[in-house]
């Protein structure tokens, strides 16, 4: 094939839809990172990220390096994002599509006979499709984010080199044509998410978090990994299509007994779902893996929204809906017949969609609230999938990206903006202010309670090498509590974060997060009026999720923006202007637009007066991704039971929260109107997060290390295994000295000593009289015994093991 | 195919001696920068050599498919049966070009020695003659001298330029190796002779089917390692083959020798102590043609020898203490999989850098050693009853395996260099004393990241492929111990993010204030062919995965 071909035909052009960010990557690596000394203590290295050593030079990234690396990053994810245009606009128009896709592939691996190896290969079905709008925008808009908000910053260079290698790994996940592609692309995120969430490694919160992020996605992948293997072994194939698309390799998955626990009734299909639903666990942060995501907001926050929104855990539900068809193999949803791994989906997700949402109302990390609003939002999605609501939970995690990268680059445009404020009272009014701030922001009694757990705080355990310049600086520019007021200041942030909440929140008609949601309530409801069990768990438990999340986006809005400024760092946040001012807030806006807009597409037919205008042909989105499934879903019948209760959860959280947070804002040194109406257990407990953090560490973390150092390697290698070595060598030596002292009796002694022979015996007497000949005799004697133990004892065995 | 008249693998088996010999008779007055790059021009013709051979095996395999390709046979030992008989497949091909492609690196990397740089140059070659000769022998008696020649120069690089303890862990490592090599040894002789013990009506039998009998004569004695897999395991319920004892008992013996000589070499735990000690005292090169090129001796020699000798032994059902109903295969398997997992753990605990690598190897060794016994439970099934149950996992393990082989040499050998780099600087192997090296040596920081997640087996390096594969073929065949292994594979991810983070994360330790910590031009040389080679494997395979995969599936008749 040559050239022209290549790049004309869209079964074949998807394979340059990553390549374009990873050979940014790569340029970046080699080329363009350069950078030049500097007096670590100076301007351009040392900030509250940068630890300023004395007299130590550091590597800054050049002018013209940091440009360079900009220009190349944003050309690779542009030509990204147009490639990917390309091939949507193409999948559009095309007839029949999804029954016809657009692939291609080669023999990647030769195993067996010809014709056995493994195929790779790129896909480009409806759903493939729809992720193709999604991610590449979303990254598009992180990189012009990371433009502005990593400016200062002494590594930009590096930080764009990794972005763009974690949007190819994305985009290469995506593009995947099977199961062993989407997981080379699933890993090198999770080695991005790693280096991005410890790219600040000088701290140690930030490198703890980032071992944190990485062992414990690594727990789901390992178990993840065996899925695939078993999948592959059983079918002979990880091709979706070929698996996905075909009825007999399904059916023959669901009616093969598992190759464990298979005597409890549980179908090959069924574990090897859960193998890969764990996976997606890890993945996504769903309890009980969930630790690592809140923790992973030590990165900048380009990573955060990329982690959150564009990529990562959207990758685990991705994974989830791609390999629905294998979860769904002998049931069906549709009829209430539920399988093993669409029920451990629906518990697991619903679980943490309300576990999540809980702890979410007591964070004061504004970054934080976020990351547990995440973890809720993508349970909604899995428990979405568990119900069979394929559309519903496809349809979410669309929605979801986009309002929720929003929230986490206006979050960072907030923290940038206190970040600001802090220079400027670090500047003008001297350290005075800055303690003043401080005594400010600890001074409600639970505020400070709460910040012995949080990670931030780890900052100050490292003082031992170079870090003393920054001894007693606390101030926390992501700490709600130190807000207030920011909409006066930050007017763009204000209402794009005020967009990207209420449509978190699901704000009824208008807003995309109330769409999406409602469906899934939709899907539930369907279910409970049929009478079945797990979908009236699941629409319980995210009714009240939703009405939470609705309160806690509400109370971080109203902790942000409304009222006075609580402290003067907040009196002073700003974007300022210029560059990084344009480039954190144009992204905003054109999320925000989606946020809102993007919700249309899936307006049920029979919604009143709106499922006229938007839905007239059927619902757009589901008619769009249907086709990706072999059997399309089928459309639930409308009710309004579900879209009253989405009215009535998203309403009710918001008035809660406002009552709490607007109705009278908080003050300086007030504390969190919460602990009023909950109990200060109750409160504390949710603001520890459950203590699992806690739990693991001594449950997991600590036995294990000690497993490492006690047991494996001191008593095992050291003392039992090397302790027998070291006793076999020490008997050889006695042996040796044995013949050693026989050599100089008997050899020499016969030798030389014959003629002396008889002057000699009187003295050889009595040597055997001071008991040294029997002490080597009895050695013999035990020497012989062991060798004779050794010899019956062993073969036993060896008649055995001869088939004796 | 002949270099000066000498067929081209009798050549590569000299040469690296000659070279050495060369390096050594180099006057020392000539200055040590002369030895070093003579040495290394040397060496990169070595690896011309090799990088050639495995070309001309390509090139040969498509052509004209068969078991062996560049095959030289002439007579030796006539009286023993034993003659210089060296041949290549796609297994000893892949190890070949390994061995080539190291042993100019762990020159490059010798630059650093000052004391007796000759000797040490010429130890490094010498040592590659060692290797070459076991991956291209086709006789077991030069298989075996060979395996042994090869233990000399690494004791020595060892007991010479080693680190403070070199003593103990260079005595350890040969009195270990060569403890295990006496087992082997007689059981080389046992079965060298027992051969003639074959009944001729078998072995005529076996001639009309089997090429690699022909110009065999039923009755003598042979080492030759295609006549051996062809008849040994045929010889079955005779009487008094050897002393008197039953042929069962011989063959259970002989199947002892090899398989713990080969264990302590792969090293299968728990014959691995001698590891760590080794690695950790040994200089850079050392460790690197340790890691990279000595441990596959012994994974090589279960692929090679024990598992077409003995198809019978792996499966024979052993009952083990009254409960367990197992086999040979089956123990295999379990001790890979403690090795994956308790090394993984081990390696958790270590404070060395050296040793922590050192340990890796045992994690990742297991690996291969778990392929071994699905593809030896497979071959023995399908001897006894002519089909096993599942080839095509046994032909993915054993690729696995393979591949695993391969992608270890780069890795390891990477991570020793990076290892012998920061050490060779700092004069330190204590992780605790390091700390945020990433600012002061940026390139090394990517470096060492990049080579740690090979070594971790990241999908997209070459570190997955093997790892990936192995699980593949073992998980239908010994399900629960795949499962159990993959606490290993978890493990793993946290030692090497413990040596990251020990190394370059956190603040930087300002006692290394004014040392140079930034990898040399010369180290970068040395290890960039690596990196290469790593993202090559890891993306696209098949360039050498075509190869394995022929002789593997050819050997397992899939």
């Amino acid at each position: 094939m040559n050239l022209a071909e290549f790049l004309s035909s869209p079964n074949t052009l998807p394979w340059l839809i990553p390549a374009g960010p990873l050979l940014a990557f790569a340029i970046i690596v080699l080329i363009t990172n350069r950078g030049r000394l500097v007096p670590a203590a100076s301007h351009a290295y040392e900030d509250h990220n940068h630890p300023g050593y004395k007299g130590l030079f550091v590597p800054v990234v050049t002018d013209w390096g940091r440009v360079a690396s900009i220009i190349v990053g944003m050309s690779g994810i542009i030509a990204a994002w147009l490639i990917s245009l390309s091939i949507v606009g193409q999948a559009f128009a095309k007839q029949d599509f999804g029954k016809k896709v657009f692939e291609s592939g080669f023999e990647w691996m030769s195993l067996g006979a010809p014709g056995s190896g493994f195929h790779m290969g790129v896909l480009v079905d409806p759903l493939t499709t729809i992720m193709l709008v999604m991610v590449p925008l979303a990254c598009t808009m992180i990189f012009i984010y990371a433009i502005g908000y990593m400016a200062h910053d002494p590594r930009q260079a590096r930080f764009f080199a990794l972005i763009s290698l974690f949007a190819g790994a994305m985009l290469t996940l995506v593009v995947a044509d099977n199961l062993l592609l989407l997981f080379v692309g699933w890993e090198v995120m999770g080695l991005c998410s790693y280096l991005l969430i410890g790219f600040w490694y000088e701290k140690p919160s930030a490198y703890k978090a980032a071992m944190k992020a990485f062992t414990t996605t690594r727990v789901a992948d390992v178990i993840m990994m065996l899925g695939i293997v078993y999948l592959y072994a059983q079918t002979g194939t990880l091709s979706f299509r070929e698996i996905m698309y075909n009825e007999e390799v399904l059916a023959g998955l669901a009616g093969t007994p598992a190759i464990l626990f298979g005597s409890f009734g549980l179908s090959a299909a069924g574990l090897i779902g859960i193998f890969l639903i764990i996976g997606t666990v890890g993945k996504s942060a769903q309890f009980p893996l969930h630790v690592w995501l809140p923790d992973a907001m030590e990165g900048p926050t380009p990573v955060s929204a990329m982690i959150h929104a564009a990529a990562m855990v959207s990758a685990g539900v991705y994974a989830t809906i791609r390999m629905f068809p294998v979860f769904e193999a002998g049931g069906h949803p549709h009829e209430g017949i539920l399988t093993a791994p669409l029920i451990f989906m629906a518990v697991v997700g619903a679980f943490t969609a309300i576990f999540a949402a809980t702890i979410a109302v007591a964070q004061n990390d504004v970054k934080k609230v976020l990351a547990y609003s995440t973890i809720s939002q993508l349970g909604f999605m899995l428990a979405a999938l568990g119900m069979g609501a394929y559309v519903a939970a496809t349809f979410h995690l669309i929605t979801h990206a986009f309002f929720k990268a929003l929230l986490f680059m206006a979050s960072g445009s907030v923290i940038h903006g206190m970040e600001h404020g802090q220079h400027h009272v670090h500047e003008h009014a001297g350290h005075g202010h800055d303690d003043h701030a401080h005594d400010d922001a600890h001074a409600p009694a639970v505020a400070h309670a709460a910040h012995g757990h949080d990670a931030h705080h780890d900052d100050h355990g490292h003082d031992d090498h170079a870090h003393e310049a920054h001894a007693g600086h606390h101030f926390d520019p992501q700490d709600m509590m130190n807000m207030g007021g920011l909409r006066k200041t930050m007017p763009v942030t204000f209402v794009t974060f005020l967009i990207g909440g209420l449509s978190l929140a699901g704000f009824p008609l208008i807003t995309a997060g109330f769409w999406s949601k409602d469906e899934i309530l939709a899907d539930a409801w369907y279910g409970i009026t049929n009478g079945w069990g797990v979908h009236a768990l699941v629409f319980i438990l995210l009714a009240a999720a939703a009405f939470l999340t609705a309160f806690y986006t509400m109370r971080q809005l109203g902790l942000t923006f409304w009222g006075e400024p609580r402290t003067e760092e907040a009196k002073h946040a700003n974007l300022g202007q210029g560059v990084v001012s344009a480039t954190m807030t144009l992204p905003l806006i054109i999320l925000a637009f989606f946020a809102v807009f993007a919700g249309f597409v899936g307006v049920h037919p029979d919604f009143p007066i709106l499922g006229g205008i938007f839905s007239a042909n059927g619902i757009p989105f589901k008619n769009f991704l249907g086709p990706t499934l072999l059997v399309k879903p089928e459309l639930i019948p409308f009710s309004i039971v579900p879209v009253l209760t989405s009215f009535v959860v998203g309403l009710g959280g918001l008035y809660v929260g406002w009552l709490l947070y607007w109705r009278k804002p908080l003050v300086a040194g007030e504390a969190d109107p919460l602990t009023r109406i909950i109990p200060a257990n109750v409160y504390n407990l949710l603001k520890n997060k459950y203590y699992v953090d806690e739990l693991y560490d001594r449950v997991f973390i600590r036995p294990s290390q000690a497993f490492a150092n006690a047991f494996a390697y001191v008593f095992l290698d050291k003392r039992l295994i090397d302790g027998f070595l070291h006793l076999i060598a020490r008997v050889a030596v006695w042996i040796g000295d044995l013949f050693k002292v026989l050599n100089l009796w008997l050899i020499d002694g016969v030798g030389d000593g014959i003629p002396e022979f008889i002057a000699m015996f009187g003295r050889w007497f009595r040597r055997i009289q001071t008991g040294r000949i029997q002490q080597y005799l009895l050695l013999v004697a035990i020497a012989a015994i062991l060798i004779a133990l050794v010899l019956v004892a062993s073969s036993g065995v060896l008649v055995q093991a001869a088939g004796g | 195919m002949s270099i000066l008249g000498i067929d081209i693998l009798t050549f590569l088996v000299i040469y690296p001696a000659l070279a050495a010999l060369v390096v050594l008779l180099i006057p020392s007055s000539a200055g040590k920068q002369i030895a070093r790059y003579a040495a290394l021009a040397l060496g990169l013709v070595f690896t011309a050599l090799t990088v050639s051979v495995f070309s001309q095996y390509q090139l040969l395999q498509i052509n004209d498919p068969q078991a062996q390709q560049l095959v030289s046979n002439t007579p030796w030992f006539t009286v023993l049966g034993a003659s210089w008989h060296v041949g290549l497949d796609g297994i000893s091909a892949a190890m070949v070009l390994l061995t080539g492609i190291l042993t100019p690196l762990a020159i490059i990397i010798s630059f650093e020695i000052e004391e007796r740089v000759n000797m040490h140059l010429a130890l490094v070659l010498f040592f590659a003659t060692g290797c070459i000769g076991v991956f291209v022998a086709q006789d077991l008696m030069i298989f075996f001298l060979f395996y042994e020649l090869s233990l000399v120069p690494m004791y020595f690089l060892i007991n010479q330029w080693g680190g403070p303890n070199r003593k103990y862990a260079s005595t350890k490592f040969f009195i270990y190796s060569m403890g295990g090599s006496l087992g082997m040894l007689l059981a080389t002789q046992l079965i060298g002779w027992s051969i003639s013990q074959v009944p001729a009506d078998i072995v005529s039998a076996a001639q009309a089917t089997n090429p690699a009998l022909a110009s065999y004569i039923a009755g003598r004695p042979s080492f030759d390692m295609g006549v051996i897999s062809a008849l040994w395991p045929l010889l079955q319920g005779v009487q008094g083959v050897f002393l008197g004892i039953s042929v069962e008992t011989v063959k259970a013996l002989a199947f002892l020798g090899f398989f713990i000589a080969f264990c302590i070499k792969v090293p299968i735990w728990p014959f691995h102590t001698w590891l760590p000690d080794a690695h950790g005292e040994a200089p850079t090169a050392g460790s690197m043609l340790l890691a990279g090129v000595m441990l596959k001796l012994g994974a090589y020699g279960f692929l090679r020898l024990v598992i077409p000798f003995f198809p019978d032994v792996w499966v024979a059902p052993i009952n083990l203490l009254g409960v367990i109903q197992t086999n040979w295969a089956g123990i295999l398997a379990f001790l890979s999989v403690l090795g994956v997992v308790l090394g993984a753990f081990s390696a958790l605990a270590q404070n060395d850098i050296k040793r922590l690598v050192a340990y890796s190897s045992v994690n990742h060794m297991g690996w291969v050693g778990l392929g071994i016994a699905v593809a030896a439970l497979a071959y023995g099934q399908s001897f006894l009853t002519g089909a096993a149950s599942d080839v095509q996992s046994a032909i993915i393990a054993a690729n696995g395996a393979v591949m695993q082989m391969f992608n270890h040499g780069l890795s390891s050998a990477g991570m020793f260099l990076l290892a012998g780099a920061i050490y060779h600087k700092t004069h330190t192997r204590d992780l605790r004393e390091y700390g945020g090296f990433w600012v002061k040596a940026p390139i090394y920081g990517t470096i060492f990241i990049f080579t740690s997640m090979a070594s971790l087996g990241l999908p997209g390096l070459n570190g997955f492929i093997g790892e990936f594969l192995v699980v593949r073929g073992a998980y239908p065949v010994f399900t629960v111990l795949t499962v159990l292994a993959m606490i290993g594979l978890l493990f793993t991810g946290s030692y090497i993010l413990k040596g990251i983070r020990a190394v370059l994360h956190g603040p930087f330790n300002m006692h290394w204030k004014d040392y140079n910590l930034e990898i040399e031009v010369r180290e970068v040389i040395a290890i960039a062919p690596l990196m290469a080679l790593m993202l090559i494997t890891g993306l696209f395979p098949n360039w050498i995965l075509e190869v394995i995969n022929a002789t593997v599936t050819r050997m397992m008749g899939g």
